[in-house]
């Protein structure tokens, strides 16, 4: 794939992947290129090759997420490593068992990659200090979702052929969200700039000094519509009217719903990103999640390939063995 | 058998001493301040060099003792406040059970005094279990000897119940510590609400969860005429109240932690939890006003807020992690960097934040060096430079933001009644 950095200098030397932030641009293009060589084996009819045969792969997921964890897993099957799928309790500190025991417990089975998602910022980082194995953060808390933001990353270039100067607008709740995050960081490396729009209690302070100024706020959805490449919307949970953050979601819809008369002022070639499940008639209406911008489907396609890269890239197997990348 | 500091350098505000000078101790009490004392036959320390000061006071220490004896004990907590220059600590109420009755603290009265390390008070609770909805024996828990009462670790939220603690605690003279944080706008937050937390994707904490009940108690304080003493103050705002309600001349005092005067919440990093702490350290701006504050008297003391934990619990997640760090091995170094090293403070003056008025707040006889008082001192190596290295730490909580950190000024010694320290 030819990026903005075409030249492949960049060597994968992490141990982890815990987030976008402290990766530099030739690394995250280093990832976004060696999942490109990965997509293809997704169409093949035997969709395997053995780059990671004998490594195991453990999807440790202290919050459940359906889509990340069989993403993850089908990914690590078709690079032939082993992979063992772990629920384990929410709030394990409260059952007398903290996390870096389950941790410490899994390590002495000897596995060589810990796929961590927890509801709490923070996790995968506390793991990572403690363990040998490598850790791939799939997610904490609100703080980063890094192959999310991999995956879009991945599409939006696939589809525009660049991520440099793009526009992209991240509509909905920034507040809680570790894929507006993620993307924050991603985006501003590559050169795209950032415009954050939702209601002033979705929005955390200070956000517009992350992302080295190619970050701006807006509460007008008209301003994040006008203009954009992308529109990449947050799903807003119910949780959030509870909260007193939005008066009720019906009014959310009203203000900030992607609507298909809202796309009017849209350029005519933007796409319409999420990162699901999609609220439909909440931040997007149901005409729009299936219609032609939308590029949903093809995000939960490249986040296999970006996932394969992932592992690929934190197990070591750049550093040997090459059958599979080239 | 008598014992002769000599040759030391002797800061003692309270009598407005500071220079070379010979203290003798006698059956644990100060017998003799004099330039130059012989004494045939005490037993001599030979200060020079050092600096001579009185025992420090710490008005805010947790000792988890009932209740949590895997955090820390009496005994644990004495040691490790001798180790820090601590001669007398105050205890704080949130123990398990939570000292809200004679009995209580008389339990810790006992073994405090069979230990003999240092001097240990006691702060009652206000209401009963600190669950904040009916007052506690208010006559009882001071006959018992407690120098104040405080729900710290929450605050007392409800306004009326407040008006009436204060309303009732003028019988006695002395302050409710209050622990300012209004719980709904706290709103289960970990850090500070500001751009670290933004990045970290934490919950954040504004400042106002502590200014606005800094604001309505020194309204009820104006109302009742009552005595707030406001601890562990950490934002800009609540400083600035302050300062104008003492121009008002509301009864009102407060305390800063050393780990708020040296640290801003960037001390986090990544999700470090040797820096999770409550109220959260927050940005310069509160922190010059802290130092500020300290300096113009608006903030009366020092005081540790020493809150140990085990490993276990603070080797979780930044959300699951218990606030709260290690502070008495601690506090003279922080201080001694943050305040004495940039010339903000001078020895004496830092002295009488650390000993002289956080003794005047709790009422009690020490934070100074007259003939007659117990020979509660602190000798200090002014300048002497160490590392901290909580595994050598007295307390049994061996977190702390400053682990690794070099800091000025060590404690050398600390005689509680004329004793050495752990002798
Ligand atoms: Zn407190």
């Amino acid at each position: 794939m030819a990026t903005e950095h075409a030249e492949q200098t960049a060597q994968w030397t992490k141990k982890d992947l815990l987030g976008l932030r402290h990766l530099t641009p030739e690394e995250i293009t280093l990832v976004l290129h060696t999942a490109a060589s990965f997509r293809d084996i997704s169409l093949r009819p035997i969709k395997k090759v053995p780059a990671l045969r004998g490594k195991t792969i453990v999807n440790l997921f202290f919050e459940p997420s359906t889509r990340t964890r069989t993403s993850f897993e089908l990914a690590a099957k078709r690079l032939s490593a082993d992979i063992v799928n772990i629920a384990a309790a929410g709030s394990s500190l409260s059952k007398g068992e903290t996390v870096l025991d389950t941790v410490r417990n899994l390590e002495a089975m000897k596995v060589d990659v810990l796929v961590v998602r927890h509801a709490a910022a923070g996790v995968p980082h506390l793991i990572a200090q403690h363990a040998a194995s490598s850790v791939i953060n799939a997610g904490d808390g609100a703080h980063e979702h890094p192959t999310q933001a991999l995956l879009d990353l991945f599409t939006m270039h696939e589809k525009k052929g660049r991520v440099t100067g793009l526009q992209v607008s991240i509509i909905g709740d920034i507040a809680h969200s570790r894929v507006a995050r993620s993307n924050i960081w991603g985006l501003t490396k590559l050169g795209a700039r950032v415009t954050l729009c939702g209601p002033p209690t979705l929005i955390p302070p200070h956000v517009e000094q992350l992302g080295q100024g190619g970050v701006r706020v807006t509460h007008q959805l008209e301003e994040a519509i006008r203009g954009a490449d992308v529109l990449m919307l947050l799903r807003i949970q119910h949780e959030r009217q509870e909260a007193q953050l939005v008066p009720s979601l019906r009014e959310f819809r009203l203000h900030y719903g992607i609507t298909r008369e809202r796309l009017a002022s849209a350029k005519p070639d933007v796409l319409i990103m999420h990162p699901g499940p999609v609220n439909r008639g909440v931040e997007l209406d149901s005409d729009v999640a299936d219609g032609p911008y939308s590029v949903i489907l093809d995000q939960v396609t490249n986040g296999l390939a970006v996932r394969m890269a992932v592992l690929y890239l934190v197990s070591g197997a750049s550093r040997g063995d090459h059958e599979a990348a080239d | 058998m008598k014992l002769l500091i000599k040759g030391g350098h002797v800061v003692d505000p309270a009598n407005r001493r500071d220079g070379r000078t010979d203290i003798l101790i006698d059956r644990g009490k100060i017998v003799d301040v004099h330039a130059s004392i012989l004494a045939d036959g005490a037993k001599t320390i030979d200060a020079s060099g050092k600096l001579v000061t009185p025992g420090f006071v710490d008005l805010h220490t947790h000792l988890r003792e009932p209740g949590r004896e895997d955090k820390e004990t009496i005994e644990t907590g004495a040691r490790a406040a001798l180790r820090g220059g601590f001669t007398t600590v105050c205890a704080m109420p949130n123990t398990t059970p939570a000292i809200d009755q004679r009995g209580t603290v008389d339990l810790v009265h006992r073994e405090a005094e069979r230990l003999g390390l240092v001097t240990v008070k006691v702060v009652g609770a206000i209401t009963r279990g600190r669950a904040g909805n009916e007052l506690t024996d208010f006559a009882e828990l001071f006959d018992a000897g407690c120098v104040a009462l405080s729900d710290d670790g929450s605050a007392v939220a409800n306004g009326f119940l407040m008006r009436r603690a204060l309303e009732y605690a003028k019988l006695f003279g002395r302050p409710l510590i209050q622990h300012a944080e209004e719980p709904t706008l706290f709103a289960n937050g970990v850090m500070n609400e500001g751009l670290v937390s933004t990045t970290l994707g934490l919950r954040g904490i504004p400042g106002e969860s502590e200014s606005v009940m800094v604001a309505r108690d020194i309204a009820l304080a104006e109302l009742t005429g009552g005595w707030v003493h406001v601890a562990h103050l950490s934002s800009a705002k609540s400083v600035e109240m302050i300062r104008q309600a003492k121009r008002r001349d509301v009864r009102v005092t407060a305390e800063v932690t050393p780990h708020h005067l040296a640290l801003t919440e960037e001390a986090i990093g990544e999700f470090d939890t040797r820096a999770k702490v409550n109220p959260p350290l927050r940005a310069e701006e509160d922190r010059q006003a802290l130092i500020e504050g300290l300096r113009d008297g608006t903030i009366d003391c020092i005081a540790t807020d020493h809150a140990p934990h085990t490993d276990w619990e603070k080797e979780a997640d930044f959300d699951s992690a218990p606030f709260g760090i290690s502070g008495l091995e601690t506090a003279l170094g922080v201080c001694a960097h943050t305040l004495i090293a940039p010339k903000l403070l001078t020895w004496p003056q830092l002295i009488e934040r650390l000993a002289v008025n956080p003794a005047r707040i709790a009422g009690i006889e020490a934070g100074t060096l007259n003939i007659g008082a117990w020979a509660d001192v602190a000798i200090i190596d002014p300048n002497a430079t160490w590392t901290v290295e909580p595994k050598h730490f007295s307390s049994k909580g061996r977190h702390t933001p400053f682990a690794g950190r070099q800091l000025p000024a060590a404690v050398v010694t600390a005689l509680h009644h004329g004793a050495e320290a752990g002798r």
